[in-house]
């Protein structure tokens, strides 16, 4: 290789060493030491006393986590909010992109624009407009009272259902952009081909666009499914105390506890879980290459 | 059955208008029966949107098209009995071979059962030759069979018309005349009615019964190959199909058995078959293909239809040679010389040479 083509392949090789590999194994060593009342609040893994160096592994901190059944729980629950919230985002965004490949130029970066531009906003403050808008004295109880079709505000902040509201609406564009690119490259001469072979336009859909566009959906939901495992924010402000995602309660390790090496055994679990959803993308996305 | 009578394809005073912009004129056609019929034109002509009415992706802005007597002008593209080979071929990239040829068997109404659709499938991808293929994807196949398939496909629903957009503009030239003559001997073995588009008048000529061609949205001529060929009707169809030399001539003499013209570009007059349908001294165009002239280094003892100047250019094409005559009025005239002796050329650049040609082998073009 040519040494102008290993200085421009050494960029993201040096970002990611610095900005994942090394915090990565920062994180991995700390979920193998001991809490410790210091700054920092663990123990090291190495000591050196008279002449010999020993590492130390404490395995305790993945142990705990099987103790409690807390952890596992929160796993559980953080997946299936983060599912379900995925296939609600692909059904919302599918039509949305769908429309917006399918409209005239002029109008389809306006749209695009529109999907867009909210996320110019910072995401805080985005989601922390929605208790405004779900609280009891919120805006859509006050709207439904007002109208009278409820007497009694409907609670709608923390709960699980705010949880996937917050959800869907931060990642949308997520799901939207790489369905819409998808669907943009969709040659129109195969649906034309599909309609005359006497395909009505429903079935032209379902056998032609869905299926050419499976891509697209792939890679939204990964895009999608990935960062709402590990969510906060949302889970948080939108969820109260009833949602239990791994998030808050790596969160609540952290900075309530005090337990680095506990949140660290936490973090691991819970990206080997997800390396299961990101190589099997990576793998279609591979082999989607080759053909 | 339908009567003989009766064309299978009816146009009548079709038009299409795209915003202020008219692509199809007033179009009037009839196709009969198994016949394969082209629609031949250069680029913008409208003979694709002229196609596309009749597969029904686009709606005719005045007129009717009528199918075996039914008129069709607004029905949806999936209800027509008409199908489409497509010039990218257009084959689902996610479905087998057989499964694109089995997509259209599936729509139908009255559905067959599996194993039914599956056999005709092998006989059609049979038909085409392309029965050791069926569970490959498009993508695995070369230009010619992604073809193959694509006529598979279009066949299955034995459509009353079969269209084909551009059928060999995705081919190489070689493959190219392969594929008409194949093309033609599948279409013809089914006797499927079929009207094909193309720019290509060999592709044309070679695959067609009848050829209309088009300019600006208007029909200019309808007729066989040779009829086109050897009979236009106007300087474009002359000089869209073949090669051909015009000269602007003024009408001198009107007899009984022949018609003399003047031509500022012959020394002599041209002379052309009777019957000429123009009055004394009106101007015209006189077509004169390039083999039908004849090159010689003797002048020829003719009173007409002779013309004389110097060896410009020779474009050596194997088989024979073009060579290209420049006047002394400047004007360039094109002929054609068979290579048939391999150790002599016996013309060569800056030759001066004499042309000349039989009564019988002019045209006149009134417009």
């Amino acid at each position: 290789m040519s040494w102008g083509r290993k200085s421009v392949i050494s960029v993201p090789y040096l970002w990611l060493t610095l900005f994942f590999l090394v915090p990565f194994v920062i994180v991995f060593k700390i979920s193998f030491s001991e809490m410790d009342y210091a700054i920092p609040p663990y123990t090291d893994l190495f000591t050196w006393a008279d002449e010999q160096l020993t590492l130390t592994l404490n395995l305790g901190n993945y142990a705990y986590l099987f103790t409690d059944d807390l952890y596992i729980r929160a796993y559980l629950s953080s997946i299936r909010i983060a599912a379900i919230a995925t296939i609600i985002c692909l059904f919302v965004a599918y039509p949305i992109a769908y429309v917006i490949a399918r409209a005239p130029s002029a109008t389809r970066n306006a749209l695009l624009m529109l999907v867009i531009l909210p996320s110019w906003t910072s995401f805080l403050i985005r989601i922390y407009a929605w208790v405004g808008i779900l609280k009891n004295n919120g805006l859509i109880n006050n709207f439904l009272m007002w109208l009278g079709i409820i007497d009694q505000p409907i609670a709608m902040l923390n709960t699980e259902f705010a949880v996937y509201v917050g959800i869907v609406y931060a990642y949308l564009p997520f799901m939207v952009l790489p369905l819409y690119t998808n669907l943009m490259k969709l040659d129109n001469s195969l649906l034309e081909a599909a309609s005359d072979l006497g395909a009505p336009p429903w079935k032209v859909f379902l056998t032609v666009t869905l299926p050419l566009s499976k891509a697209g959906m792939i890679a939204g939901s990964m895009l999608v499914f990935i960062p709402s495992v590990g969510e906060f924010i949302i889970p948080d402000m939108l969820g109260g105390a009833e949602t239990l995602m791994i998030g808050k309660v790596l969160w609540q390790e952290f900075f309530n506890n005090r337990d680095w090496p506990v949140a660290s055994a936490v973090a691991i679990v819970m990206l080997l879980l997800l390396l299961l959803p990101i190589t099997l993308f990576h793998r279609y996305q591979a082999r989607e290459l080759e053909n | 059955m339908t009567q003989d009578s009766q064309p299978m394809l009816e146009i009548r005073q079709v038009s299409k208008n795209f915003g202020g912009l008219t692509a199809v004129k007033e179009v009037n056609l009839s196709i009969n029966k198994g016949e394969i019929f082209a629609l031949l034109g250069g680029s913008g002509c409208g003979k694709t949107t002229l196609l596309r009415m009749l597969a029904g992706f686009e709606i005719p802005s005045a007129g009717a098209i009528f199918i075996d007597g039914e008129d069709i002008s607004q029905i949806p593209p999936h209800k027509r009995p008409v199908n489409m080979m497509f010039q990218s071929y257009a084959l689902f990239p996610h479905m087998s071979v057989a499964q694109n040829v089995a997509f259209g068997l599936k729509q139908e109404k009255n559905k067959l059962s599996k194993p039914e659709i599956a056999k005709k499938v092998l006989e059609l991808l049979t038909l085409v030759r392309m029965q050791d293929f069926a569970q490959r994807k498009p993508d695995q196949l070369s230009g010619g069979q992604r073809q193959r398939v694509a006529l598979a496909r279009s066949l299955a629903k034995k459509p009353k018309v079969l269209l084909l957009d551009e059928p060999m503009g995705a081919l190489d030239k070689k493959l190219r005349s392969q594929m008409q003559l194949e093309v033609v001997d599948i279409i013809e073995s089914v006797g499927v009615t079929c009207v094909m588009v193309t720019h290509d008048q060999e592709e044309a000529m070679t695959m067609a019964n009848r050829i209309s061609v088009m300019h600006d949205g208007e029909i200019m001529q309808v007729g066989t190959p040779s009829e086109i060929y050897e009979f236009p009707n106007s300087r474009h169809t002359a000089e869209f199909i073949g090669s051909v030399n015009i000269f602007d001539a003024t009408v001198t003499q009107l007899e009984a058995d022949y018609t003399r013209l003047s031509c500022a570009d012959l020394h002599v007059p041209i002379q052309v078959e009777a019957g000429v349908n123009a009055p004394l001294g009106s101007s015209l165009g006189i077509a004169v293909r390039p083999e039908k002239i004849t090159m010689s280094q003797v002048k020829p003892e003719l009173t007409d239809n002779w013309l004389t100047g110097m060896v410009e250019d020779i474009a050596y094409l194997g088989g024979h040679s073009v060579y290209y005559v420049k006047l002394a009025s400047g004007k360039r005239v094109m002929t054609i010389g068979t290579n048939n002796d391999r150790h002599e050329q016996k013309v060569t650049w800056e030759d001066t040479v004499y042309l000349y040609w039989s009564i019988t082998s002019a045209v006149v073009l009134y417009r």
